[in-house]
């Protein structure tokens, strides 16, 4: 489209015809050049080491876009570099006497702590538990950690540790160790939880975001975008209702039916903070791939779907808080397929895309219009505090 | 979804496509400003280019109210916000734009009092719940939003409620296309008209765009289909050698417009003398402030507002960018002193902006990416 015969997705991206002071000439090379040199130092950018430049801390920071990763590589990697961090998968796989535990933790500050669906307790039981089943591993045991605000009512508390002990037997796991801090009030929201997991894997598999292969088929586990949902119309602040709840649940037999369905699984995430686009970005960047979605094969709820049309939100990076998304070898797709919707959790399932090989690092959607659109890793959540 | 899915139908999406092929002029480069952010964000969101020629540039216009917000005006924002007992409430899109200071984001970080709202009501909410505050609104937007603003001033008064104010930053979406037109380097060769804005202006005020400078307008609406059967209709003046005020979002906009909305504009709003925009400069009579009659809602006279102007680096070519004069490529500051992280003007402030887009994913070919998509 433009006269420089570079691309550069001129027309995508609203780049214009070629510049007044050049005419309608076609331009030569050393425009094509001029081009390319300012790509060059872009890429430079790219790869140059995160750096925070922020002064304080944003809650752009805690959305988990692009400022978060930057955080994460430029302060915390940077200070606590060691070969199971460098993964930056949601758990690390550590091997003790020969026996690979998976290890996580997560922290929760949920607003509102009860909403449709769930609360702040079982979400933080079944995230964690969610954190190490995506690794493969059976879950073991957890911990729970309680930052509490003077003047919390009892019996609130009463409640959301009876619904973590409800969430903990269904995973099958149990709640082993634990610490308690009270802070004055107004310097915390109620009730903040910190659980960190571990479990033990079993089998050989290597499961990771950086292993997924051109080739491979993109398989979630349901309609996305509910939980994102619930916590925005549960605060109240948009006069809108419907009949959405959490989808928060616990996925280790999900996951179990899977991997005895078929061994030729990449990755698994669960799509939590950023959703689906967020965790698919991950796997685009560290396996060096594109990931190519169909926006008509994207499971949605109608409601979930009119709520995000209103608030001007895509659903592809709306929180979910028991849905998978599965990498899985292209040959495998349908068994895999089967085995997910065997499980209750998984009956919505659906095949949404496929990894190929260009562009590398890229996120693709066909639109349901028959259109394309790059799907980008979100700067910054306007929703703050989903989970 | 009833009343959506009908829009966004792929296969009379490629019935239309044809058809705009066929009026496109062999060898002819043809290029249309969408005025209105929202028509960007549709077009972005669809990927409706795929469905348009190669001959045809659509051209992202200054109608994001968000990104066209001077830097000076962000940082009088916060200073409003950081004075004693006061709650600034904004759209959320506000949060990320810089001002010279930093954006609201950081001075909320420094410990600012600044809440996301949805709607001027929910602001005018946050006054009535904390009665020892001052509660100010971010008012911004287009004529399409000014009418909410005004409506939440009127019922503040009627409703005695004295902690309430706007900070006034509404604009008037006509003054900035005749700052378009009237540029020397100008190539444009017809307008995607804003549908939202519409409603409440109508169409008539367009008049002067076929009249003066001959070039076709298209009021459009929102949904994919209604974007492509716009751009059909625009190349259809052009092939007949016509230059009209079209109505493409007749189920929606009046021609006449919304004579109620006006009126609560004018109530509470006058025209100011001039106001700046971000990338475009100073442009007369562009903008809204509140009215003497309703000055006890005006944050700009009950807070000491240090009304500093912070000009745009010299080097920020958002205005020819926004004209389609350069690329963003070739614009001085590009990718060294404004990108997405440290934006300058409003082409890099939203993601959907020209130059953001650009530097996130010029790299890789259109045809890489069409390739990819194919099978």
């Amino acid at each position: 489209m433009s006269p420089e015969g570079t691309d550069a997705l001129a027309k995508d991206t609203h780049i214009h015809g070629e510049a007044g002071a050049h005419g309608e000439q076609r331009a030569g090379a050393e425009h094509l050049s001029r081009e390319q040199q300012v790509l060059e130092r872009i890429d430079k950018a790219r790869r140059r080491k995160a750096k925070v430049k922020d002064e304080r801390i944003t809650l752009a920071h805690g959305s988990g876009g692009k400022a978060t990763h930057t955080l994460i590589e430029a302060v915390f990697l940077e200070a606590f570099r060691n070969p199971l961090l460098e993964a930056l998968e949601d758990q690390a796989t550590p091997v003790v006497d020969g026996v690979r535990l998976a290890f996580t933790t997560d922290s929760f500050v949920v607003s509102p702590l009860v909403f449709p669906g769930g609360d702040i307790g079982d979400l933080a039981v079944n995230g964690t538990v969610n954190d190490l089943v995506m690794s493969g591993a059976h879950p073991l045991y957890l911990s729970a950690g309680f930052i509490l605000e003077e003047g919390f009512p009892v019996a609130d508390l009463e409640r959301i540790v009876g619904s973590m002990s409800e969430a903990a037997a269904s995973a099958g796991v149990a709640i082993v160790t634990g610490d308690t801090k009270v802070v004055e009030k107004g310097k915390a929201d109620g009730c903040y939880i910190n659980t960190a997991g571990v479990g033990v894997i079993r089998h050989d598999l290597q499961l990771g975001a950086s292993r997924a292969r051109p080739g491979d088929a993109v398989i979630v586990s349901g309609p996305i975008g509910e939980h994102g949902v619930t916590i925005m119309l549960a605060r109240g602040e948009l006069d809108i209702e419907a009949d959405v709840s959490s989808d928060t649940a616990p996925m280790h037999d999900l996951v179990a039916r899977l991997l005895d369905a078929t061994t030729k699984v990449h990755a698994l995430r669960d799509a939590t903070r950023g959703g689906v686009a967020t965790v698919l970005n991950e796997v685009a960047t560290a396996s060096n791939t594109a990931v190519v979605l169909e926006e008509e094969a994207v499971p949605v709820r109608p409601e979930v779907t009119g709520a995000c049309e209103i608030l001007g939100i895509d659903p592809l990076y709306v929180a979910c808080e028991g849905r998978l998304v599965a990498v899985v070898e292209g040959t495998v797709a349908d068994r895999a397929l089967q085995a997910l919707r065997s499980h209750p959790l998984g009956a919505g399932a659906a095949i949404i895309g496929r990894v190929k090989d260009d562009p590398p690092g890229l996120v693709l959607l066909k639109t349901t219009f028959g259109g394309t659109r790059i799907v980008d890793v979100l700067v910054g959540d306007p929703l703050p505090r989903i989970c | 979804m009833r009343f959506v899915d009908e829009f966004r139908d792929a296969e009379k999406a490629q019935a239309l496509a044809a058809q705009i092929t066929a009026l496109c002029e062999p060898g002819r480069q043809y290029k249309l400003m969408e005025v209105c952010g929202g028509h960007t964000h549709t077009i972005y969101k669809h990927g409706i280019d795929d469905y348009l020629p190669e001959s045809i540039t659509l051209v992202h216009g200054p109608g994001c109210p968000v990104c066209v917000i001077p830097m000076g005006r962000v940082d009088d924002a916060i200073s409003i916000a950081e004075q004693p007992d006061v709650i600034l409430t904004t759209f959320g899109d506000m949060m990320r734009v810089p001002g010279g200071q930093g954006s609201f984001f950081d001075s909320k970080a420094k410990g600012a009092d600044i809440r996301m709202v949805y709607s001027p009501l929910d602001a005018l909410k946050v006054a009535r719940r904390n009665p020892d505050k001052r509660v100010v609104f971010m008012a911004i937007g287009f004529e399409t939003t000014a009418p909410s603003t005004a409506m939440t001033v009127l019922r503040a008064a009627s409703e005695g409620i004295e902690n309430f104010s706007i900070f006034c930053n509404h604009v008037t979406i006509i003054p900035a296309i005749k700052a378009i037109l009237d540029s020397p380097d100008l190539r444009l060769d017809g307008f995607i008209g804003p549908g939202h804005v519409s409603t409440v202006i109508g169409c008539r005020p367009y008049d002067f765009i076929s009249a003066q400078h001959a070039k076709p307008l298209v009021c459009a609406g929102f949904e994919p289909l209604d974007i492509l059967q716009s751009v059909y209709m625009i190349m259809g003046q052009l092939a007949a050698g016509r230059a009209e005020v079209e109505n493409q979002y007749s189920r929606v906009v009046p021609w006449e417009g919304n004579p109620k909305a006006l009126g609560v504009i004018s109530e509470v709003m006058e025209l100011r003398p001039y106001f700046e925009w971000r990338g475009l400069g100073f442009i007369s009579h562009s903008a809204l402030k509140v009215r003497d009659s309703y000055a006890a809602f005006d944050a700009e006279r009950i807070f000491e507002v240090p009304g500093v102007r912070v000009t745009d680096p010299k080097a920020c070519q958002c205005g020819e960018v926004l004209k389609g004069v350069i690329k963003p490529w070739e614009c001085k500051v590009f990718g060294t002193a404004c990108t997405p992280e440290t934006p300058i003007g409003t082409c890099m402030v939203s993601s959907e902006g020209a130059c953001a887009a650009y530097y996130n994913f010029g790299r890789f070919s259109r045809d890489r990416v069409k390739e990819a998509i194919r099978t």
